[in-house]
């Protein structure tokens, strides 16, 4: 893994860059993806680059104002979502005590219940929604993983002496989560909004694709609801779907390079005794076992 | 103690989730019932708005509180109302029909997806610095990738381009279905290519979580006792190094179950797979709002079932889970 870590750095924020390009200036550059030609289900040629739809819509101008629409539904979804599991999880373990317990179990029973079908019943009755809309439902049934990482790394924090010491002098909770508690969490909060992206991007096409909110708002996963609604995939024409698929996939990739890359940051600071103590291990051969594994032993 | 810890703690997530259901309609401005039928346009003929009132528990006359009682009862009794697409099949009915196509294809993609993905994280975790190594920025481009568009560019390659499977459905039509050897392996020649897509783009997420654990385990000293001790690379491997990293993972596997069902569904319907995810999309396409709650609540019980089996698996891995804790 070392060894590829600049490789995979640097590929991971060249994507995301192009992406992030292509969403903010690249719709100026196009017509209107909506717009029909007398060209038909054609393959990719030079004046459609990526062919076009079965009405005759350029697949390329899609796939652009696409690439906008995704990343900000992905990224508004993505803030609430973290927001969302820095309110439960970080409050949760600095509070302590029973209502900890309470937003834990809550945490994680919404974690166990899978949200596809449960994202499909809120979005199917908020039916003609918007992005927006669409977002927060995302957030609100999403939140719960990074929730969980958080609690687990702030649960580490609650003890160590400058939180004592905030607390002693009398410091109220809400001011230890935001200036005492969270600083420390930022590497490990980024990581997990890049996850709450990926997640959000993969959820919103997955709905997209079902047909569940605006199917005229164009992201990749409306176009890869027109494509089945047209029977692309049955009938061959690839140019229209391979695309949108392909877009959310190397966006994704660049999230998971980045996202490891941020890992091994947050780890080295946040486990940094940890590491060194390996570290003296693979040098002299024998050390007590100690807390090497961090096991995750559900509740 | 363990189990029975869990056992309580499923039996409050079944409970959320019933409630969830049970609120997500009445957040809604207006009668649930009259709001299902005039938005899918059909005549609210008075005998279909009782029976959708009975099977939601929605009466405008009793409290809230009696109108939960009442819901929960119903669904006990696994009384989910008729569809309104389907009508007059019963919720049930039509979920019981999809229901087998989805456990058999998703639940035995997703048992061989773990088992390919924990042996390959074994192997590449033993082996790290190796070629193996090479594979992990595939495996992070495998699993960003939407499981249906997989399944949409397999269909593609096998069944467009090479003709090799059949482009959707689950049997030949052609056969009668029952449990006949004909009828099974046509079923087998159907599922093979969704299997395959569900396999292909959730493995990397049991490689990667099982390799990081492995990693961590090999650097203990009882690995490297073994290996002192003159025990042959398998049994060190696997009796020592992989027990151990499997618990980790295993708990991941029950928490991302859910995350895999979903995309799996998806699946189904590039395929034209008549199971649950299938049903799930002719629900949002025909706006069947009994049909969505429905399937929501059993593919939650499901997963959550098979959740305590991964509990149960665990608990036959770790003795530590076994005694009682005073």
């Amino acid at each position: 893994m070392k060894s590829n870590q600049p490789w995979s750095l640097r590929v991971g924020v060249g994507l995301l860059a192009l992406f992030v390009l292509m969403a903010v200036a690249g719709p100026w550059f196009v017509g209107d993806p909506s717009a029909t030609t007398d060209d038909i289900s054609a393959a990719p040629s030079a004046t459609h680059l990526l062919g076009t739809t079965n009405i005759g819509q350029d697949v390329l101008t899609q796939m652009v104002v696409g690439a906008r629409g995704s990343l900000v539904v992905s990224t508004l979804a993505a803030v609430v979502a973290i927001l969302l599991a820095i309110a439960v999880g970080v409050t949760g373990a600095v509070i302590g005590g029973i209502s900890d317990e309470i937003m834990s179990l809550f945490t994680n029973a919404m974690l166990v219940i899978p949200t596809l079908p449960l994202v499909v019943v809120i979005a199917g009755y908020a039916k003609q929604s918007g992005a927006v809309v669409v977002a927060i439902v995302i957030a609100v049934t999403g939140w719960s993983w990074s929730a969980r990482i958080l609690r687990a790394q702030a649960l580490s924090l609650r003890r160590r002496d400058f939180v004592l010491a905030a607390r002693a002098s009398g410091e109220g909770t809400l001011r230890i989560v935001l200036f005492e508690v969270l600083p420390h969490l930022v590497p490990l909060i980024a990581a997990q909004f890049l996850g709450a992206v990926l997640y959000a991007i993969m959820t919103q096409a997955g709905l997209a694709f079902l047909g569940i909110g605006s199917v005229t708002d164009w992201t990749w996963g409306t176009v890869l609801y027109w494509a089945n609604n047209a029977q692309a995939f049955q009938l061959g024409q690839w140019w229209w779907y391979v695309p949108p698929g392909l877009c959310i996939a190397l966006f994704g990739t660049s999230l998971v390079l980045l996202n490891g890359a941020i890992d091994r940051i947050a780890d080295n600071r946040l486990t940094h005794r940890v590491a060194r103590h390996r570290w003296a291990r693979k040098d002299r051969g024998l050390t007590p076992t100690s807390d090497a594994v961090d096991q995750e032993v559900p509740v | 103690m363990f189990v029975i810890r869990r056992l309580g703690f499923y039996l409050a997530t079944t409970w959320l989730a019933l409630t969830i259901n049970f609120i997500i309609p009445r957040l809604m401005p207006g009668d649930p019932v009259q709001q299902m039928f005039a938005r899918t346009k059909q005549n609210a003929n008075p005998a279909n708005v009782e029976a959708m009132r009975a099977a939601f528990g929605v009466d405008t006359h009793s409290s809230i509180l009696v109108q939960y009682w009442t819901y929960l009862g119903n669904v006990l009794h696994g009384q989910l109302g008729p569809s309104i697409s389907y009508y007059p099949a019963n919720v049930s009915t039509v979920i019981g029909a999809a229901l087998p196509w989805t456990l058999v294809l998703v639940g035995s993609a997703t048992v061989i997806s773990f088992a390919i993905g924990t042996l390959l994280g074994i192997a590449s975790a033993w082996r790290r610095g190796s070629w193996l190594d090479h594979l992990l920025p595939v495996t992070a481009f495998f699993s960003a990738m939407p499981y249906f568009w997989l399944g949409a560019v397999a269909i593609f390659i096998f069944s467009t381009k090479l003709g090799w499977f059949p482009l959707s459905g689950a049997y030949d039509p052609d056969i009668a279905a029952g449990p006949n050897l004909p009828f099974v392996m046509s079923a087998l020649h159907y599922g093979a290519l969704p299997a395959v897509t569900i396999v292909v783009s959730s493995v990397s997420g049991w490689l990667l979580g099982m390799r990081n654990v492995m990693l961590a385990t090999i650097a203990e000293d009882y690995v490297l006792l073994a290996k002192a001790k003159g025990l042959s690379t398998r049994r060190v491997v696997f009796s020592y190094a992989a027990r151990n990293a499997l618990l980790p993972n295993l708990a991941s596997f029950a928490l991302s179950l859910g995350f895999v069902v979903g995309g799996a569904i998806l699946t189904e319907v590039v395929f034209s797979y008549p199971g649950v995810g299938y049903v799930l999309f002719q629900a949002v396409t025909n706006q069947d709002y009994p049909l969505m709650q429905g399937l929501f609540l059993i593919i939650t019980l499901i997963v959550l079932l098979a959740n305590l089996v991964a509990d149960v698996a665990y608990v036959v891995l770790d003795p530590r889970t076994r005694e009682s804790r005073a």
